[in-house]
């Protein structure tokens, strides 16, 4: 009972004294989750709106295969992105397996799928509400499809953070593509699994509470837009 | 309010719109069935019948937002112009986009790639005309029901385009609103714009009306000029209308 008093004792005492170790893993750990983020939203966006907007041969097999991947397990992406960065794969000659652009292209490739699929169902439920008006201002379908991801962009925000959340909460891709060296590519989530198991209970409790704010952070983000999203609309 | 009048200073305006037999049909049912009419510039057209007779549905089909399943739409005047770019529809239930009154107009225009000056010029003159000038920069969104109606009037008129459609654009207001959008359709119109205008309310009618079209589950019963309509209808369908009565379900008076 002490020692887990002991641990909560000492892993508060290092978030509040800006533990240098602790600091680096959430810094490294906030850049690589945002970062693919960025990039999941610059092609998932786009994806889903056009998947929702035109009607072309192949659209129902992507949206299956967007469905599916959405529910893969990060490991299993991890070692696909593995596979694809190893020396003998096709990117190998980059040399980026164990560097944090393969994690970041890791979480990148596991929450692309989520944005676009949940742009693709928000896009859908604008475009049946403005199909006859755009149509009707002679809006050619690129235009139509711009305008509704501005249009839906509250409710597009909340596809971004649902999509935050499941990358920084994921253990197993970025474990597989980062290796998780000391100082290099050790996130808070990977941090946790090692330190844990070699019983440093401290740093492991420090940085769970710090993703547990963050889960809080994004619970009450994506909470505010529905709020703000409703205003909207009945306005 | 130069920038409100002569819809079509530089060509030649689309119409006559010419249906040719137009049939629509959709969940096994025919809709429209076989509707031949020409409707001219330089008058007020207003298409008239009960709840579920096609008004509607004529109207998606004349502005091309639905494909006829049978027949054909002319726009006898395009002459290679783009006829989607010379018309402009106002629905029953406008869509507002989620930004300013203005940016709502602008949006409109930018889509026919005009130059800012001219856009600026044509959102100031709509706004001014149809009093909602103060609300510029409010968002479309927070306008009363009646405020909306005149901004899609405003978005549509600020295209000045040969044809107006509008699909009973008076449901939802009170009287009053009612007469405002009234007056701003009648100023459309002294522009030169075509209106074609959907209505279920007898008195609307009358008071716009240059000729009937006078729909029926489908039919097109009869294209009268108003004064004989409202007189002397030509077909037993409007005549029940008229007088406020059902049609009798039974009897098929009239071929
Ligand atoms: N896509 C569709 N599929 C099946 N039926 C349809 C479809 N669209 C319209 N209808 C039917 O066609 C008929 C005519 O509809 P429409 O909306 O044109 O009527 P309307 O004259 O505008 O009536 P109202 O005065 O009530 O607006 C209605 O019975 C409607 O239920
Ligand atoms: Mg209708």
């Amino acid at each position: 009972m002490s020692d887990l008093a002991d641990a909560f004792a000492a892993a508060a005492m290092l978030i509040w004294s800006l533990d240098q170790d602790l600091v680096g893993i959430v810094l490294l750990s906030l850049r690589v989750t945002l970062t693919a983020m960025a990039i999941a939203a610059v092609i998932g966006l786009p994806l889903g709106g056009a998947l929702a907007v035109f009607r072309f041969p192949g659209r129902s097999a992507i949206l299956i295969t967007i469905n599916a991947l959405m529910g893969l397990p990060p490991v299993v992406v991890g070692l696909i992105v593995y596979l694809v960065l190893s020396r003998a794969g096709p990117l190998g000659a980059l040399g980026l397996l164990f560097t944090p652009a393969a994690m970041i292209l890791a979480q990148a490739v596991l929450i692309t799928p989520i944005i676009a699929a949940l742009s693709c169902q928000t896009i859908s439920g604008l475009w049946e509400e403005y199909r006859e008006q755009l149509q009707s201002f002679a809006a050619r379908r690129g235009d139509a499809l711009a305008t509704l991801l501005w249009e839906g962009r509250i409710a597009l925000l909340t596809a971004l953070l649902a999509g935050f959340g499941r990358a920084s909460a994921e253990v197993g891709a970025v474990m597989i593509v980062g290796g998780n060296i000391d100082h290099v590519t050790r996130v808070m989530t990977t941090t946790i699994a090692l330190e844990t198991s070699k019983g440093n209970l401290s740093l492991a409790l420090g940085l769970g509470i710090i993703l547990i704010s963050l889960a809080m952070g994004v619970a009450g983000g994506t909470y505010a837009l529905k709020l703000a999203a409703e205003r909207q609309r009945s306005a | 309010m130069t920038g409100l009048t002569d819809p079509a200073s530089a060509a030649p305006a689309i119409l006559p719109l010419g249906l040719e037999g137009l049939v629509f049909a959709a969940g096994g049912k025919t809709l429209i069935k076989g509707i031949t009419a020409t409707l001219s510039a330089g008058s007020r057209s207003i298409v008239l019948g009960p709840n579920g007779a096609g008004k509607t549905l004529l109207l998606r089909l004349c502005h091309g937002l639905i494909r006829p399943t049978g027949g054909r739409i002319v726009w006898k005047g395009a002459a290679g112009a783009d006829p989607a770019l010379r018309q402009a529809m106002v629905f029953q239930r406008p869509v507002m986009l989620r930004r300013s009154v203005a940016a709502n107009v602008d949006y409109a225009l930018r889509l026919r790639d005009l130059a800012r000056a001219d856009r600026q010029q044509r959102i100031e003159d709509v706004l001014t005309a149809t009093g909602l000038r103060r609300f510029a920069t409010q968002p479309a969104r927070l306008l009363s029901v009646g405020e909306q109606q005149k901004l899609a009037l405003a978005r549509a008129w600020a295209l000045r385009p040969d044809v107006l459609f509008l699909d009973e654009p008076t449901a939802s207001l009170d009287p009053a609103a009612t007469r405002a959008v009234e007056e701003i359709i009648l100023r459309i119109d002294a522009g030169g714009t075509k209106i074609i205008m959907s209505t279920h309310d007898l008195a609307q009618a009358r008071r716009l009306a240059n000729e009937v079209l006078f729909l029926h589950r489908g039919r097109l019963c009869e294209q009268t000029p108003a004064p004989v309509f409202f007189t002397a209808p030509r077909t037993a369908e409007a005549g029940y209308f008229l007088e406020g009565k059902l049609f009798p379900q039974l009897r098929r008076i009239n071929p």
